[in-house]
């Protein structure tokens, strides 16, 4: 049993270790910076410009985010402090099952309502658009990490003492300022946390993205342009041209940077929620 | 002698917790400017009592309340006048001190700002006025920016004691506020409470008679949620009525 849990806990260091051990055949020939901020993918002329992706991704998590984050917050607020009790424990069964969906159900689902939705949108912001853009993969991803925020969330309001809502209450203040001063403050390393968490599992979510976001090696300049992120390039593509080494070593590099940027997140967040307790 | 007069009246108050009968019938006249102390042991309805008369009781849908509050010839129970409102004639401190996850100025000045006042040299001058009502300000007037929950427990309470003084309430509800704190930190609690007595009206619950006895004006003696026997502080300690009275300040009942 000893043996299972060290091979748990040595498991994602063994998976970075291994992830730079594949790059370093591309970086022994390119310099980080190169890699990170060059705008050119040509891999057949050994151009590995991982900028377009990078952008993409990051483009794509912050749609998500900027979704679901004050959804996630005004549903926990209202489901703690507004709603009857039963209602939150209906909503427990539903969340669990959202978080439960296959990633390529949410990939379908975006390709039928999502995709055909922006491309009919895209007109009013003066844009033409086949709906496979950063916007769609967003829309999806805000779906697909609303369950894990808003679990956080849920939890971190159910636990602030009721006594300090009294405390609020009590010097007349009324329940829509206390949650707005005193609630919310106490919330938000719990805020930031679950954030936190939301970004690092949006920026590596491939397969519902993949189905969604157009797959196009540009960088995006608007939100209703296809983008092509870090995860798609890598599924998309492994397996297909391993017989050029600089590739696949490449494809590692990719792999690399979502699993430390994803890693980072994890950890900041884990961190902000318990070290952050400054009040 | 001035007969004194009475701040809160009580009249045939019930409560209930979904079926249980929290409290009993309870009638109590509440002098003003006066310390009454309530006593009891722990599960007799000493909390409800003190939330049922900020109206605190409205926060969960299980308590029914039913009966009369009359503040200022006023039901509070039925008032049409706005909560907020009546729950600013009270200042409240809990068992256990909750400072507002602000900064220690902030903590004070919350109150101030809820009602209105947003100038800044009024609130530095109210802040420093109620820190020093409290004999905090010299503890803490070079840290006025730092977390309230950086502050000793004690400091927390007596913290505490002043925001609920900032809405300018005839009335303080204390529920057994030094039960979570130091000996040295309780006496300057109880010190501050006979300080305020002139100003206030004080409504302090507390498990120990020791402290009723130091502090009381009048005394409240609850049991399961029945109000067994109440009177002047004097009477009420050397010339008790009632049996349960005084086998629980024999201390032989609980
Ligand atoms: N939220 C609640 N739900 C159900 N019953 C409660 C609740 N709060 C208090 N009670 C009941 O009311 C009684 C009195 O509680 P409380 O007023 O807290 O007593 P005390 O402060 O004297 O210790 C207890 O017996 C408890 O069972
Ligand atoms: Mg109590």
């Amino acid at each position: 049993m000893l043996a299972c849990l060290l091979l748990v806990m040595t498991m994602p260091l063994l998976i970075g270790i291994g992830l730079f051990l594949k790059s370093t055949l591309l970086l022994d020939n390119n310099s980080i910076i190169n890699l990170l901020f060059s705008k050119t993918w040509k891999p057949l002329n050994q151009n590995f410009g991982f900028y377009p992706f990078i952008i993409s991704s990051i483009w794509v998590t912050l749609t998500a985010i900027i979704i679901a984050a004050p959804i996630c917050l005004l549903t926990a607020i209202y489901l703690t402090q507004y709603s009857k009790k039963y209602f939150l424990k209906i909503m427990h069964p539903v969340i669990d099952i959202l978080a439960g969906i296959p990633s390529v159900v949410y990939g379908v689902c975006g390709v039928l309502i999502i995709v055909p939705f922006v491309s009919t949108i895209a007109p009013i912001f003066g844009k033409q658009s086949s709906g496979y853009t950063i916007l769609s993969g967003g829309i999806v991803l805000s779906i697909m990490i609303t369950p894990f925020i808003l679990n956080i969330l849920i939890e971190i309001f159910r636990n602030i003492p009721d006594e300090l809502k009294e405390a609020s209450l009590s010097l007349g203040a009324t329940k829509w300022e206390t949650i707005k001063f005193v609630l919310i403050k106490k919330a938000s390393p719990g805020i930031i946390s679950s954030i936190g968490l939301g970004i690092s599992r949006a920026f590596g979510e491939t397969m519902a993205v993949l189905m969604v976001v157009g797959n196009v090696t540009k960088i995006p300049k608007n939100a209703l342009d296809p983008g092509y992120p870090l995860p798609a390039l890598i599924a998309n593509n492994y397996g297909e041209m391993l017989s050029i080494p600089m590739y696949d070593s490449a494809l590692m590099f990719g792999a690399l940077i979502l699993f430390v940027v994803v890693l980072f997140f994890n950890i900041i967040s884990r961190l902000t929620i318990t070290k952050l307790e400054i009040y | 002698m001035k007969a004194t007069e009475t701040e809160i009246k009580i009249n045939n108050l019930n409560v209930f917790h979904g079926n249980h009968h929290t409290l009993k019938n309870i009638n109590i006249e509440i002098p003003k400017q006066k310390i009454t102390v309530i006593l009891g042991s722990s599960g007799c309805g000493k909390t409800t009592l003190l939330k049922c008369l900020n109206r605190l009781t409205d926060l969960y849908s299980n308590i029914k309340v039913n009966g009369e509050i009359i503040i200022n010839g006023e039901d509070i129970l039925h008032s049409k006048e706005d909560i907020t409102n009546i729950r600013r004639k009270m200042g409240l401190l809990s068992q256990m001190p909750y400072p507002l996850p602000m900064n220690i100025y902030n903590n004070i000045a919350y109150g101030l700002k809820i009602s209105g006042r947003k100038k800044k040299k009024y609130l530095n001058k109210r802040v420093e006025y109620y820190l020093k009502q409290i004999n905090l300000w010299e503890e803490v007037k070079d840290r006025l920016k730092d977390p309230a929950s950086s502050l000793s427990l004690g400091q927390q309470q007596r913290l505490c004691l002043a925001r609920g003084l900032t809405v300018d309430p005839n009335i303080i509800l204390a529920d057994e506020p030094t039960s979570a704190l130091d000996p040295v930190s309780s006496n300057a609690i109880e010190e501050l409470f006979l300080n305020l007595k002139q100003h206030y009206t004080t409504v302090l619950v507390t498990h120990t008679l020791r402290q009723a006895k130091r502090i009381a004006d009048y005394v409240v003696f609850m049991y399961l949620g029945e109000i067994i026997e109440q009177g002047p502080a004097d009477e009420f300690f050397n010339n008790p009525k009632m049996e349960k009275t005084k086998s629980y300040l024999r201390g032989t009942s609980n």
